[in-house]
């Protein structure tokens, strides 16, 4: 920023400045309004990768320099780490049935609140309110008391005489129970599905029902189409954000009982920084960026038989 | 007029909308109405939105926090961290982005790219060197980890959403300025920014509620009680070894809450916006 105040003087000598000088200077203004973000970039995402990456292949605790220990953290990992196994199937379980069930309920409400009827804001507003408090520590209060054993949900089963359990104590319920505040948590999705949903033409409904087109078939034939970009988008960003799914689980369930509900980004946490084998999480979190890289990346593949772009006509 | 037909049918429509929203915000409400029970109603009563006696002294006794530290220090933490991420999600996004936007340079391309590929990086990736990088420069236990990185283009998102706005604005404003002999920073400052208002509002909002909700960075970068913010205050307040404190964790919990909420009310309509156009959260 500092070269770009004497630039309107400069302006005036604009003819005898070389053209190459000019692009130097040129050069210099633009880097220096990037700065900020380029110093970040290289310091605090590439130093740290490229940091990361070497030591993966280290034993490092933090108080003695790290040890070479070449492919040793990735050999544990795949053959003597069964929790490394544990974690990875728990984690794709709650993305494969998490992921789908959030956005199919945030698609259906956005629908709902598309048909037409009054106080579709106000809907909106109610439905969005849970999400805007996130991954916050009061959610997870509410969570542990009203799935634990004296809390809300058992009250009401008690009302028809069914007997409840500590539901997120339970090996089978528990990770359901963190599945279900992920889905309540839909509000982000609806509100761009809802955007994807007013800019469907209006003509194209008319000119099916004219057809004879029922609501069926517009919604397979017409809806559904015109909204995998928007699907697409939200596909994307629900894999990566399930996979980094911590505070919950964290605080409500701490990956118990038995491991059912020790997602992956908890379990780099506790490498890390409880039992403090910085090598060993730094391994895992390699992992985890090549699993995420390739879910993203059959996604995006895959969205070229799926996904409809109207400027391209249709191709 | 109505005709029958869809009078039941809005009928229908509007007791299942109203039906499913009240199961949405049940957890909440619920929170707002247990922080006034008596703590044996918070189990005994479970379900109950209705305390049977209002017991405001929940918030002054958690308030009051644990061991030295009150309730109101951690607050005050969650401010200056949250202030101070503000800011640098401003300063930082709207600099950046105007270069990108409006100015050519040398790998201009190839950066962008970057950019965006930050956006999609998962935080688990850079953590743990970050956090080496921080305890070597003495920074853990300090606000600086949280801070200083929002300075530095820490959120790629804020970057991409003001590019995208910044090249929506016409080009013949800044020709005409250039024209004067208006610098590119006068540019950016007394035309481009004035025009960013949305976006800039967009991302203040969004930095507020990201930071105050945030309990990932200062659960690893913060240790000492006394620099805790409200989420590590809380998580401090629901000791697994120790008898928890219902009524005061759930009134505290609601408390933390409330800036939230506050914002939300005012300012829905841009969070809508926001995120509808850019897909934020």
């Amino acid at each position: 920023m500092n070269t770009s105040p004497q630039l309107g003087e400069n302006q005036k000598v604009i003819q005898t400045i070389t053209p190459k000088k000019r692009k130097l200077r040129n050069n210099l203004v633009a880097y220096a309004f990037i700065s900020p973000w380029l110093i970040g970039f290289l310091f605090i995402i590439v130093g740290p990768m490229l940091y990361s990456f070497y030591l993966s292949f280290t034993s490092y605790d933090l108080l003695s320099a790290p040890r070479w220990v070449g492919f040793d953290n990735y050999v544990r990992m795949f053959t003597s780490d069964p929790r490394f196994w544990t974690t990875l199937k728990v984690t794709l379980i709650f993305v494969a049935i998490a992921v789908p069930l959030r956005l199919i309920f945030a698609l259906t409400v956005a629908i709902l609140m598309n048909m037409g009827h009054r106080g579709s804001g106000f809907y909106s507003l109610i439905y969005y309110v849970p999400s805007i408090i996130g991954g916050s520590v009061a959610v997870a209060v509410i969570w542990r008391q009203i799935f634990g054993r004296e809390g809300a949900l058992n009250a009401v089963l008690g009302w028809f005489n069914i007997e409840g359990y500590n539901w997120f104590a339970h090996p089978d319920y528990a990770l359901s129970v963190l599945i279900l505040l992920i889905i309540w948590q839909f509000g982000s999705p609806m509100v761009i599905f809802l955007a994807g949903l007013r800019q469907i033409p209006k003509e194209l409904y008319e000119a099916a029902s004219v057809d004879g087109a029922n609501r069926f078939h517009q919604f397979f034939k017409i809806t559904l189409p015109m909204l995998t970009p928007v699907i697409f988008f939200n596909l994307i960003f629900a894999i990566i954000n399930g996979f980094l799914t911590f505070t919950q689980a964290f605080l409500i369930t701490a990956g118990g009982p038995i491991d059912r509900t020790l997602l992956y980004a908890l379990y780099l946490y506790q490498n890390a920084f409880e039992y403090f084998r910085m090598g060993y999480a730094s391994a895992l979190a390699w992992v985890l960026l090549l699993v995420i890289g390739l879910l993203t990346a059959i996604v995006f593949i895959s969205s070229k038989k799926w996904v409809y772009y109207e400027s391209e006509g249709g191709k | 007029m109505l005709n029958k037909k869809s009078k039941t049918s809005s009928i229908i429509y509007h007791t299942f909308m109203i039906g499913l929203g009240f199961l949405m915000i049940y957890p909440i409400l619920w929170m707002f109405a247990s922080a006034l029970k008596p703590e044996a109603e918070i189990f005994h009563n479970a379900a109950s939105l209705i305390p049977s006696e209002l017991r405001w002294e929940n918030y002054t006794i958690g308030w009051e926090g644990y061991g030295r530290y009150g309730f109101d220090l951690f607050f005050k933490n969650s401010m200056i961290v949250t202030s101070f991420v503000v800011l640098g999600a401003l300063f930082s996004s709207s600099l950046v982005a105007y270069g990108f936007a409006r100015l050519q340079f040398k790998f201009q391309k190839i950066l962008f790219a970057c950019l965006l590929g930050t956006v999609m990086l998962p935080i688990q990736v850079v953590i743990i060197p970050q956090y080496i990088l921080f305890h070597k420069i003495g920074w853990v236990n300090t606000f600086l980890p949280l801070i200083v990185p929002a300075f530095l283009g820490g959120s790629a998102f804020f970057i991409f959403l003001m590019v995208q706005f910044i090249r929506g604005i016409p080009r013949e404003l800044d020709e005409s300025a250039v024209i004067d002999g208006c610098s590119q920073f006068g540019i950016f400052w007394h035309i481009i920014l004035p025009l960013c208002k949305p976006a800039l509002i967009t991302v203040t909002i969004f930095a507020f509620m990201w930071t105050w909700d945030d309990f990932f960075t200062p659960l690893i970068f913060l240790q000492d009680t006394k620099l805790y913010t409200v989420a590590l205050g809380l998580r401090g307040f629901m000791d697994p070894d120790a008898m928890t404190a219902w009524g005061p964790l759930i009134a505290m919990s609601s408390l933390s809450l409330l800036p939230q909420f506050i914002l939300f009310i005012f300012c829905q309509k841009y969070i809508v916006e926001g995120i509808a156009t850019t897909g934020l959260k």
